[in-house]
């Protein structure tokens, strides 16, 4: 169960290797979080993130899990799920492509949708069956400060995030009531190594930011998070821009 | 979570049957804190329909009555007949299914114990779909009581009351400048009144640290009341204040605000006074004239906390409040009592000490963990905090605050094997 300031005591991380994912887990495992499920695609780095988790006393084991393989995730979660309830589940799984050749690479553009929309969709559909009947829990998603509005210089990125973003908000408002909910978490430039060698953006943050960030949003029971929370008000701003203003932008 | 409102004893069992695959739990006015009487997923018995007062004994002082019948119900019923319900907490609108299940005490503790002592027999729908009639002195009353439910649905009960002359209170009241000024004063004089209770200001610092009203006093006697109330001197009175106002600022509860009312509130009571005659619902529930009080904590609401320390561990009780004085936790009324000896429940929380309950904004940063520190300074105390305040509690620290929680893990394993009784609370804590 969370307890009153929303700390679970179990966590399923999906995409388990995500840096970010795991400034999260740590941060929780300090709190309360006991049992952490890593699912991920089996590497060192998903086996590593397990075993530093149990050295901070977590019980901590990884499940083999591939976003894009959607065909598996209805058995696959549903399973862990019948072992117990899950009070948190965090969709941490995405990539980022490569925004410079996408655009001439129809076969690898559809590669970042069908991981961070089509595999989320499907992830996020199932976790959200179990967390209504389990009646309580909260899925995380993260999102993007990119699913705002798709720029010029990674609009195809920026476009499985926004339909990421739109998915998640529906499934949100879907479960409204019945005790479970979907917490939206959109980062701006995070330095991992999903960014790393690209050049930063204005307000980039930390893993341990947005771990922060995320404890903060379950606490106040937040349906948006903002990390840093100044980028809402940069958001909204960019929303209004006239489009050949935009365009021009260099972000 | 499916909310199911029984109004028979047939009722209650054939929901009981009826439950879905997470399992049940019974609720009563809903007054627990926490998650005790929660069920995410699963079915929730709203025991408010099982209302009637069988029969009251006026020559024994004894009652028979549904478990979802509330304390206000018997106080209107019994005052008249001139009985009075043995233990009363912080508010009248609790059912005796949540007084039985979660032991409850009030301000009497120290000389007559927690509700289940005055408990004669207990009506027990139990997970095989009996019913089964429980007596004290058995493993299954004691598991019952303080079991938060768990054991399986209190139908009824039969209580044993109080005499009283009359519905009004003969309270003494005086000031303390400080803890340990505090903590003398109830040693040396709790033995003489029924009920004693302190307030204490948590926010005031330095040597002003603990500073405290004292309220104590029993029921008044006939020949105390002057002559115009003695022709009807058991008339039951609450009356209720406006509710408070709806969109308080978040901002309100700031130190500066809470101190100023709790500086207000120091000044305003007496020195000393002896023998002042109040209402019944101004000494023992004065936020139940208050609809809707807890609004004033704003959006985020607040957490209590709620622990006890033994009498031999006055200094985990020191320590504890001098964290809570340094950290300056908004914290208004907090409260302080000694306890009596233990009840014999075998989660039951009081137990001979000292008891400290505070309300805390859940909005302050940092306070789950700052409440796990205080966890730790009292379980290593050998104290415990209270399950029906609790939200938060971390499993591994319940089993050193409650040694026989074994005890009930396995009765309640044999009893309800397949766990048709379920709850948050008992998902979250493993109980
Ligand atoms: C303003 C305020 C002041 C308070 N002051 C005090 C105080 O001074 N002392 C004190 O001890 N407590 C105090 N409390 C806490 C309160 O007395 C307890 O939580 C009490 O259990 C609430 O009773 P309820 O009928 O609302 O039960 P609920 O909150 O609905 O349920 C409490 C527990 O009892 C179980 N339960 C309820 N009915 C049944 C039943 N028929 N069969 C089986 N299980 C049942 C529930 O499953 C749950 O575990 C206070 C609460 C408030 C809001
Ligand atoms: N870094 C940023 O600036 C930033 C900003 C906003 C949002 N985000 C989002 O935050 C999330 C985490 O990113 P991060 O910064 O922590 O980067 P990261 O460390 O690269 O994490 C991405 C994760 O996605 C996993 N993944 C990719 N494809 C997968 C698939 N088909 N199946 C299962 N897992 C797959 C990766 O697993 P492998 O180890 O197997 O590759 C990795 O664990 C992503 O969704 C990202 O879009 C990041």
């Amino acid at each position: 169960m969370q307890d009153a300031f929303g700390i679970p005591q179990s966590l399923l991380v999906l995409g388990g290797s995500s840096e970010i994912a795991l400034a999260i887990a740590r941060r929780l495992v300090a709190h309360r979080t006991r049992t952490v499920l890593l699912a991920g695609r089996p590497s060192p780095r998903l086996d590593a993130a397990a075993a530093e988790l149990r050295g901070l006393g977590a019980d901590a084991r990884t499940v083999a899990f591939d976003a894009e393989d959607t065909d598996s995730h209805e058995e696959l979660l549903g399973k862990l799920f019948a072992d117990g309830d899950i009070d948190m589940v965090l969709l941490a799984f995405g990539v980022l492509g490569d925004p410079e050749h996408d655009e001439e690479r129809p076969q690898s553009a559809v590669r970042v949708a069908r991981t961070n929309y089509t595999g989320a969709l499907s992830a996020g559909l199932v976790c959200g069956q179990a967390l209504r009947r389990q009646g309580h829990g909260t899925l995380a998603v993260l999102s993007s400060f990119a699913a705002v509005r798709a720029r010029r210089g990674n609009f195809v990125y920026g476009s499985s995030k926004a339909g990421l973003d739109a998915f998640a908000q529906g499934l949100g408002d879907a479960l409204y009531g019945t005790g479970a909910r979907v917490m939206v978490v959109r980062p701006g430039f995070v330095r991992t190594r999903m960014t790393s060698g690209l050049t930063e953006a204005p307000l980039a943050t930390d893993p341990d930011t947005v771990a922060a960030a995320v404890e903060h949003g379950l606490r106040r029971r937040r349906e948006t998070v903002w990390v840093p929370g100044g980028l809402r008000l940069v958001a909204a701003a960019l929303r209004l821009l006239p489009r050949p203003l935009f365009r021009r932008l260099t972000l | 979570m499916t909310l199911v409102r029984p109004r028979s004893y047939a009722e209650t069992a054939a929901a009981v049957r009826d439950r879905g695959p997470r399992g049940v739990i019974a609720r009563g006015l809903g007054r627990a804190y926490g998650d005790a009487a929660q069920n995410a997923g699963g079915h929730v018995l709203d025991m408010t329909g099982l209302n009637r007062v069988r029969s009251v004994d006026t020559e024994h002082g004894e009652a028979v009555c549904d478990a979802g019948v509330s304390l206000h119900r018997l106080m209107e019923v019994l005052l008249p007949l001139g009985w009075f319900v043995p233990v009363t907490p912080g508010t009248r609108q609790v059912t005796v299914g949540g007084a039985v299940c979660a032991d409850i005490h009030g301000k009497n503790h120290h000389a007559e114990g927690g509700f289940a002592r005055h408990v004669r027999s207990l009506d027990l729908l139990t997970a095989d779909g009996e019913v089964r009639t429980v007596t004290p002195g058995t493993d299954l009353f004691d598991a019952t009581t303080g079991g938060m439910g768990l054991t399986g649905v209190v139908l009824g009960a039969t209580l044993r009351l109080l005499p009283v002359e009359t519905s009004l209170m003969t309270v003494d009241t005086e000031r303390a400048t400080d803890l340990d000024d505090l903590m003398a004063r109830l040693t040396a004089g709790d033995h003489r009144y029924r009920y004693s209770v302190a307030w204490i200001d948590l926010l005031a610092r330095g040597s002003a640290t603990g500073r405290a009203v004292l309220t104590r006093g029993d029921h008044a006697p006939l020949d105390a009341l002057p002559a115009r109330s003695r022709r009807d001197p058991l008339a039951f009175r609450p009356g209720t204040l406006p509710p408070a106002p709806r969109f308080l600022p978040d901002g309100l509860l700031r130190r500066g605000t809470v101190g100023l009312f709790n500086e207000l509130w120091y000044r305003r009571a007496p020195r000393s006074r002896t023998g002042e005659l109040q209402r019944l619902s101004a000494f023992f529930h004065p936020l139940d004239g208050v609809p809707d009080w807890n609004r004033i904590y704003g959006r985020s609401g607040f957490v209590q906390y709620q622990f006890v320390v033994g009498h031999e561990r006055a200094d985990a009780l020191r320590r504890v409040v001098g964290m809570l004085a340094r950290r300056r936790c908004p914290s208004f009324l907090a409260v302080l009592k000694r306890f009596g000896p233990a009840d014999p429940g075998w989660l039951s929380f009081p137990m001979a000490g000292w008891t400290l309950a505070l309300d805390i904004p859940a909005g302050l940063p940092g306070l789950g963990r700052f409440l796990d520190e205080l966890d730790e300074v009292v379980a290593e105390a050998g104290g415990r905090v209270y399950l029906a305040k609790d939200a938060r509690l971390r499993p591994e620290t319940l089993a050193a605050m409650y040694p026989r929680l074994g005890d009930f893990r396995a009765l309640r394993a044999q009893l309800d094997p397949d766990g048709v009784f379920a709850s948050d609370l008992a998902r979250r804590l493993g109980l």
